[in-house]
């Protein structure tokens, strides 16, 4: 501990969660994310935990729910199209109120598409993506350190909130390496003891039932608007974000993940070039930072969002921006050669930010 | 004077409320035998169901044991995971044939040649009951279900699955039995292969699978008697009753 390692992003993830307590992993191999469970097949045997290569996806998230059923610190991780199979599951997670960690290393798709970095899975991760309306905590990391920092608060969101969280990065994080500083991990003193998990009865009087089926009269209408309720205690207090230079900023640009690593050099080279602008990166997607886009278009009244897709997350930042704001876009979908430059947003920012005026 | 002897009574593992199962219907057989055997070993506070989808789905409304409910045919990987985080409790799943035999046969299979320490309970009664009375991958060949109004047709629809017989093949299986629940003397059988089941997970030697062939009067469009005949001329001709496997006894 306390040593900087030069470790890959998905290899990060991986020590965040057994740093975090995590001794159960379900998966199923898909590029760009195999790192992480070959990491975890080494360590976990060491440490009394297992390792499960399941036989698909679907397998393992349903792994996953058995074994946070248990009450256990368990994750999954897979790329964009195992995240589809595991849909099913993450609804049924959330039906039944499980906490746990699932990784998306996203990749370029519809299909099989390719397995270039890409932000197209942005809906599927903050809009349900499996039936029946819920939501995921959705946290973004766009450095190797926040796959490590980010698994940690994930899990602890999750328990203490029992609803699954997805840690969604893409290739760019996942692959890349970079220092990380690891350090130990503390337990937040709020987490709820969860005595609603399955054990065997033993001397308790009542069972314990872990389930999402509520057939009886108003019953399930309840059980969402509880679900609804976390969601907005969500939105109220675990909001997180970074913001660069937003005091003077005549144009905020908005980036998550990789796409904010790129916009960032971006916006050095446009502050270089004397143009005032400034950065909002949302680090939760759910709970998006509805709230910080709102206050800092009362005074900056345009914005630019830059994705790795042909428009996701623009929508969540027109809905969240003060009413006379601009919303403008630019994003690549994703495949090879399709990343974009510095340069190339550098020319968008200088375009919206009204260069020469 | 004569003392009263109380000879039978429900088993402590069984709520004492009424199911939701029609008349005839031998879900309510299987979970007293099951009940029965949790009781006889002494089971019911390690033991943790997994429910699958189907008529059975509200076993956590009948037992009174820890329950998870799974996703339709997702219960062997459930399963997978409860057992893995509690390695010395008792984990079964209760499914019925679409659940097993259709969705979920990927699950199964897998479950059963990693040699999961688990115990399935396995209800064949030849059609989807909760849906209203489709075609399952059991029905058998030219078997009229809502599906198949002109009767399974083998050369379009496949072969009913002999699920006991495939599992038996794989290396993962300790104990494989069908038994069925259409006559007392099957039914004592029945309780009987049940118990192995259970005894081979809690001597931790594997996977342990226990197919019971039942009845479904509603979706059969028979009634409960008529029903039990079907099993008997029908269904064990098609799907014989035995042992398929108990690796005890194979030494
Ligand atoms: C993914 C999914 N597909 C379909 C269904 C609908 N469904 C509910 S129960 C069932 C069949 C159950 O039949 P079986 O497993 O044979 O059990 P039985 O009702 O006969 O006891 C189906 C298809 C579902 N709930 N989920
Ligand atoms: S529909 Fe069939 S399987 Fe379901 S409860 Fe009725 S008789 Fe039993």
């Amino acid at each position: 501990m306390n040593q900087r390692l030069f470790v890959k992003g998905n290899e990060a993830v991986a020590m965040g969660a057994i740093e975090a307590g995590c001794r159960y992993y379900f998966g199923y191999p898909i590029t760009p994310q195999s790192d992480i469970p070959e990491y975890m097949s080494r360590e976990l045997p060491r440490r009394e935990g297992q390792f499960i290569q399941a036989e698909s996806e679907i397998a393992s998230i349903n792994m996953l729910l058995g074994a946070s059923a248990c009450g256990a610190r368990a994750m999954t991780s897979s790329s964009s199209p195992g995240i589809s199979l595991k849909q099913e599951g993450l609804s049924y997670m959330a039906g039944s109120e499980l906490p746990g960690l699932i990784v998306n290393i996203c990749r370029s798709g519809p299909g099989l598409g390719g397995i270039d970095a890409s932000q197209a899975d942005y809906f599927q991760a903050v809009k349900g993506g499996g039936h029946g309306g819920y939501h995921l905590i959705v946290l973004a990391p766009h450095s190797v350190q926040e796959m490590y920092d980010l698994t940690m608060l994930a899990f602890d969101l999750s328990d203490r909130y029992r609803i699954p969280a997805m840690l969604l990065g893409d290739s760019v994080v996942g692959q890349m390496k970079e220092a990380l500083l690891p350090h130990s991990y503390v337990r937040p003193d709020d987490l709820p003891t969860k005595d609603w998990a399955v054990s065997g009865k033993g001397e308790r009087k009542e069972q314990n039932i872990v389930k999402s089926l509520y057939l009886g009269d108003g019953e399930l209408e309840a059980h969402n608007w509880r679900l609804h309720g976390k969601y907005q205690a969500l939105r109220e207090r675990e909001v997180r974000f970074e913001s660069v230079c937003l005091e003077d900023a005549d144009l905020i640009v908005t980036a998550f993940g990789s796409a904010a690593r790129i916009a960032k050099t971006a916006i050095r080279m446009a502050r270089e070039k004397g143009l005032k602008v400034g950065l909002i990166r949302p680090i939760t997607l759910f709970p998006f930072p509805e709230k910080v886009f709102r206050q800092a278009t009362a005074s900056t009244r345009r914005v630019l969002c830059i994705e790795l897709n042909n428009g996701q997350m623009v929508e969540d930042v027109r809905l969240s921006v003060s009413r006379d704001a601009e919303v403008f876009f630019y994003g690549r979908p994703p495949g090879a050669g399709s990343l974009p430059t510095p340069e190339e947003l550098c020319e968008q920012i200088s375009r919206y930010c009204g260069e020469g005026s | 004077m004569t003392e009263s002897l109380q000879v039978f009574s429900r088993p402590r593992a069984l709520k004492d409320v009424p199911t939701h199962f029609c008349p005839g219907c031998q879900h309510g057989t299987t979970h007293r035998l099951v009940a029965e055997v949790i009781d006889s070993l002494d089971l019911q506070g390690r033991t943790i169901g997994v429910a699958s989808v189907g008529c059975s789905v509200f076993l956590y409304g009948y037992f009174d044991v820890d329950v998870v409910e799974a996703p339709h045919g997702r219960a062997p990987a459930v399963a997978t995971g409860v057992k893995r985080v509690h390695r010395d409790r008792i984990v079964f799943t209760y499914q019925g044939d679409g659940d097993l035999a259709a969705i979920g046969t990927s699950e199964i299979i897998h479950a059963a040649n990693r040699g999961e320490q688990l115990t399935v309970i396995f209800v064949n009664n030849t059609t989807y009951g909760m849906t209203g009375g489709q075609m399952a991958p059991t029905s058998l060949p030219q078997q009229k279900t809502t599906t198949s109004p002109y009767g399974r047709d083998v050369a379009s629809d496949g072969h009913p699955i002999r699920m006991a017989e495939l599992l038996a093949g794989l290396e993962g299986t300790s104990y494989v039995a069908r038994v069925a629940v259409n006559t007392p003397g099957n039914i004592i059988q029945a309780g009987k292969a049940i118990r192995k089941a259970f005894e081979v997970q809690v001597r931790g030697e594997g996977f342990s699978f226990v197919e019971v062939l039942s009845t479904c009067p509603t979706n059969w469009g028979m009634s409960p008697l008529s029903a039990n005949e079907r099993v008997a001329a029908e269904m064990i001709p098609y799907f014989a009753l035995g042992t398929f496997k108990d690796r005890q006894t194979a030494g």
